[in-house]
């Protein structure tokens, strides 16, 4: 398979289903939803319809600061697939939420070298098409 | 009372590059070396213990060996499957539902690079949990790598001792002629000077990517007796998993092992201080940090102190890995089921020049995704 098949074939970009679309249609508006549990008052990440904690479905969506800091975080310097090989250098972080929950995303809009451990971040959202808004995060 | 098993047999195919024979044909070759090991043939086989090729893979591989088992698990970890599997024949064997397993893997994963059929970072398909994790670029080696920075953060771990774990798998690679990199000694310096792959992680942080298959016969210890090899006794198990994609993982410096590694000290009626060889999963050097401290055989946090000064290397006082690990022998993808060999060939004194005094006691801790599921095996004299 070329290039041009294996994008189409293997897209990188998220396919949203009935139970992810309120956030990426969130990402698309400018907001970072997550879902809380009302059973158990807990807020949780990636969503679901039955709570990965107490298995309750009172699961109710709700929007995110947005804010939080760097758990953890690797500057790639090797990837062979398109259309990563294109942004190397690159930083992939895991950020804890202010409301505790944590993702995998982007760091952007600094220095690859001056990202940290701990740094306070915010999100930013990047359009990547009229489909897809991904969510990202740059330092406060 | 379940039947008490042990490991009869166990052999590998030809690996590092072999461009010339096909997947199936590296299982066959395998799994007649373990039986000829054993002293067993393929009509002993009634249980059959496999993944990693095909969707279908169990049906496939009988077909190509011509085995009709009573029994077929096709359960799917990654490399720690292995050490699943061991659990598993632990619990077929003993309930009477087969006598003899067969364990085989085996995989082209170098050649198919070479020749091109397969890239090194496939991304997971973007859909169901992973479409929150696709678009980032997080590579393989990156998740490790973020692993590896956490455990810096919090303990002050550096690059120069996870150097010196990749340095003593490949001082134990140097005895052993098989090894991808025999002849090809190593130092810290050349480690941490080495292309940055994800930082912190260098090129020599990683395991190698390599061809090859291995198979272990297991049986009942009361039919074990009569076969060729001295039984090796399966003394416990356990198996865990945590997490399959990072953001579900709790506590990063603090790996399943711990409770794979609980459950199989408590069956095997032993503790860590008991253990004088392991056989630990290596696919990068972080790897083997954290295992260490998950299984208690050093404190949480103090896994870069331990490794250092050679400690599991030839002469150290915790050697692991002896044949050279997936960093320096071989690591055709899913390596669980040659810490299992290892093992056996230690505890049975096979081992020549990289021979070890293993008190009789070995344990292997496979770890199969990404830092996500660990599977405990401990072995011993039967």
């Amino acid at each position: 398979m070329d290039e041009a098949e294996y994008k189409l074939f293997r897209n990188h970009l998220p396919i949203a289903d009935g139970e992810t679309a309120p956030y990426w249609e969130g990402a698309k508006q400018g907001t970072l939803r997550i879902k809380r549990c009302t059973a158990c008052d807990r807020p949780f990440f990636y969503p679901r319809t039955y709570c990965p904690r107490c298995g309750s479905d009172a699961t109710r969506w709700m929007d995110a600061s947005g804010r939080g800091h760097v758990y953890s975080y690797t500057v790639i310097a090797h990837n062979d697939v398109a259309p990563f090989k294109e942004w190397l250098p690159y930083v992939v972080a895991l950020v804890e939420l202010d409301e505790g929950p944590r993702l995998v995303t982007n760091i952007v809009g600094c220095d690859t070298r001056h990202v940290k451990v701990g740094q306070r971040v915010e999100v930013v959202f990047e359009k990547i098409d009229e489909a897809v808004t991904l969510p990202k995060f740059r330092p406060v | 009372m379940p039947q008490r098993i042990a490991i009869v047999g166990v052999g590998e195919s030809a690996f590092g590059e072999v461009p010339d024979k096909n997947v199936w044909q590296l299982h066959a070759d395998a799994a007649h070396a373990a039986l000829d090991d054993a002293g067993l043939g393929k009509q002993d086989v009634d249980g059959i213990f496999s993944a990693g090729v095909d969707m279908m893979h169990p049906l496939v591989l009988c077909e190509y060996l011509g085995l009709h088992p009573r029994y077929t698990d096709s359960t799917m970890t990654g490399g720690s499957v292995w050490e699943y599997y061991v659990e598993h024949a632990a619990g077929a064997i003993g309930t009477g539902l087969c006598e003899t397993a067969l364990l085989v893997y085996a995989s082209t994963a170098r050649s198919d690079v070479k020749k091109r059929l397969r890239t090194g970072d496939l991304p997971p398909l973007p859909r169901g949990p992973s479409q929150f994790e696709a678009a980032y670029g997080l590579t393989l080696i990156g998740k490790y790598a973020m692993a590896a920075r956490r455990h810096m953060h919090e303990f002050g771990t550096t690059s120069e001792q996870l150097a010196e774990i990749s340095v003593a798998m490949n001082r134990w690679a140097q005895k052993n002629p098989r090894a991808f990199n025999h002849g090809k000694p190593i130092t810290v310096e050349q480690v941490i000077s080495s292309r940055m792959i994800a930082d912190p992680l260098h090129h020599l942080d990683c395991c190698l990517r390599t061809d090859g298959g291995g198979a272990v016969v297991i049986t009942t210890e009361e039919r074990a007796r009569d076969l060729k090899k001295k039984p090796i006794a399966v003394l416990g198990t356990g198996t865990a998993n945590s997490h399959f994609t990072m953001s579900q993982w709790d506590d990063w410096t603090d790996m399943i092992a711990r409770e794979s590694g609980a459950r199989a000290y408590a069956r095997a009626g032993v503790k860590p201080a008991d253990i004088r060889f392991a056989m630990i999963y290596d696919s990068f050097t972080i790897t083997v940090l954290l295992t260490l401290e998950a299984l208690g055989l050093c404190n949480k946090g103090e896994g870069g102190a331990f490794v250092s000064g050679g400690a599991l290397g030839p002469g150290g006082r915790l050697p692991i890995n002896t044949d050279g690990g997936a960093l320096h022998s071989n690591q055709p993808g899913m390596r669980g089921i040659f810490l299992l060999i290892e093992a056996v060939r230690q505890l049975r004194g096979e081992c020549g020049d990289r021979q070890v005094d293993t008190g009789g006691l070995a344990l292997v801790n496979g770890t199969g995704g990404y830092l996500s599921a660990c599977g405990t095996v401990i072995l011993g004299q039967a």
